[in-house]
């Protein structure tokens, strides 16, 4: 599983500081979406900042267009609902615009800084320290759990001798419960191992 | 239900924001007060455990396939507050690692699915078990309904947020989403189910009859309670009720009925930011979507039905108590048996 995109770009943007993508990414979106309606000209000008950007940072990849493309769907999904109203193209046109733009730049900025500097950013923040811990924790985990759930899977589909059973509701449900009942297990150890770390809350 | 970045404008984002900052603060408060630092890692570990889920597809039907969302799942398995930061991790991993859900909108997302899904599922959930009991089959026919009635609340709230915007008008939006959540829902209430029996088959302690197993929370207080239908109540009347206002509700007809319609109408207290405008192309059919939820709802209602009594044969299981509260020992014990 590729979760993890922080590494496209060059030097340079790699070495910014996350702090300031990370604001500057919520300026652009921000920005963005404050923008009225029918806009052309300004969606355009937005377009081709983060183009600079992509270039400068070399960060524009197949790998973010490929991103890109999968993820449009769902927004073009909820964008056709509003084709059902009055001038109702032109609001599809803009919504899919200003989506498009915000997409590419929120997957800039997770091509280029990796999730570890964004949670580090958050602390020094001063965010709520069980927030930054149960966020750390989730992203340390969720390879270890898909990986996991991977192992049942196929556990069950060995076991099953064919799809059929295998792939029922049932069975995938199955999965999931035996996964929580390890995850809440695994709990149990990653404490006793944060302690003898010296991890305070 | 991920909102995108550029569908809500700046005033719902803002609102939206602003609820899920107080909710998640509530939470992280009630969980700082109720849990054992032993218990801490258990959020993070619930919340990679449903990511991973949501990463499983079950097979609809001629290759479509859907997956489990699990707020109303982790509300009851882990509590509604630990289930909130649950929930708000998810999205807020799922918004910065894949931009699945925009950065502006990643409050209102939140506010419906980390606030409104847990929450009103695990009202719901408590609620029936008071009428379908506390057998196994009781609580899977409560988790199950509540779970389907989750999903259509937080596609609700969603559709608000989208047409306070002006993005979609409230006559497409809430029938539109509502009949695909509907839909998913019921699919959303079976996997609960599903997974819920499966857990109580091989450590029933974890979904345990009483209020005190589970392994989060000990208790809702009355605070908490109060505060998030609070803040639950804040995001309805600035999302939904404005559209909903639009129909001839209960007040209206009273009003008409008792003479002081004329009276009220010289002097507007609440200005909806939309008074009386109809949108043209579809027209707003309450009735439709009433009928629409209803079916759902019934369909809902027996699927649980169903499922509960194929999952949970022997209804005479709640005389079969299982010890509140699971010491070191069991849970060491219970590892090697596994």
């Amino acid at each position: 599983m590729t979760i993890e995109m922080a590494s496209a770009g060059s030097r340079e943007i790699r070495r910014l500081p996350p702090g300031l993508k990370l604001a500057g990414a919520l300026l652009f979106t921000i920005v963005v979406v404050a923008l009225p309606r029918r806009d052309w000209l300004d969606y355009g000008l937005a377009g081709c900042i983060l183009l600079l950007a992509m270039i400068w940072g070399r960060a524009a990849s197949w790998k973010l267009v490929r991103r890109l493309i999968l993820l449009e769907p769902f927004a073009a999904g909820v964008a056709a609902m509003s084709l059902f109203q009055q001038g109702g193209l032109e609001i599809f046109l803009s919504l899919l615009a200003k989506s498009t733009l915000c997409l590419s730049c929120v997957l800039l900025l997770g091509a280029t800084t990796p999730f570890s500097q964004i949670l580090d950013v958050m602390r020094r923040r001063h965010l709520p320290g069980l927030l930054v811990t149960t966020l750390a924790l989730t992203y340390r985990y969720l390879f270890v759990l898909h990986e996991e759930m991977h192992r049942l899977r196929r556990a069950r589909q060995s076991r099953a001798m064919g799809r059929r059973h295998a792939d029922s509701w049932r069975g995938q449900a199955g999965i999931i419960a035996r996964l929580f009942v390890r995850a809440s297990e695994r709990a149990g150890h990653i404490y006793a191992a944060m302690c003898a770390r010296g991890w305070k809350s | 239900m991920h909102i995108p970045d550029g569908f809500l404008d700046v005033k719902t984002a803002v609102a939206g924001a602003a609820l899920a900052a107080a909710g998640l603060g509530l939470s992280l408060r009630e969980v700082r007060r109720q849990v054992p630092p032993a218990r801490i890692p258990l959020i993070g570990l619930g919340a990679a455990f449903v990511f991973a889920a949501q990463m499983l597809n079950f097979p609809v039907l001629a290759g479509a396939s859907g997956h489990l969302v699990g707020a109303t799942l982790s509300a009851i398995l882990l509590g509604p507050s630990a289930a909130v930061l649950v929930m708000s991790a998810v999205l807020i991993l799922q918004c910065l690692l894949f931009a699945d859900g925009g950065l502006t909108a990643l409050g209102a997302n939140l506010f419906n699915m980390a606030l409104v899904a847990p929450w009103s599922g695990y009202a719901l959930y408590r609620l029936l078990r008071r009428v379908c009991g506390n057998s196994l089959r009781g609580r899977l026919m409560a988790a199950s309904f509540a779970a389907w009635a989750s999903t259509v609340c937080a596609a609700v709230c969603c559709a608000g947020q989208l047409a306070l915007s002006g993005t979609v008008a409230w006559g497409t939006a809430l029938p539109v989403l509502a009949l695909v959540h509907i839909a998913i829902g019921l699919g959303e209430g079976l996997i609960t189910a599903l997974v819920l029996a499966g857990i109580a088959r091989t450590r029933p302690e974890l979904f345990a009859p009483t209020e005190t197993a589970q392994p989060i929370e000990t208790s809702t207080s009355v605070l908490q309670t109060i505060g998030f239908g609070l803040l639950l109540s804040l995001g309805l009347a600035a999302f939904v009720a404005p559209f909903a206002c639009s129909w001839p509700d209960g007040l209206e007809w009273a009003a008409e009925r008792l003479g002081f319609a004329r009276a009220a109408a010289d002097k507007p207290i609440f200005h909806s930011p939309m008074p009386d405008y109809q949108w043209p192309g579809v027209a707003t059919n309450g009735w439709g979507t009433a009928i629409t939820g209803m079916a759902g709802a019934l369909a809902a209602f027996l699927i649980a039905w169903v499922t509960a009594r194929w999952l949970a044969p022997a209804s005479n299981d709640s005389k079969t108590t299982v010890p509140p509260a699971v010491t070191e020992q069991d849970e060491r014990k219970s590892a090697n048996d596994n």
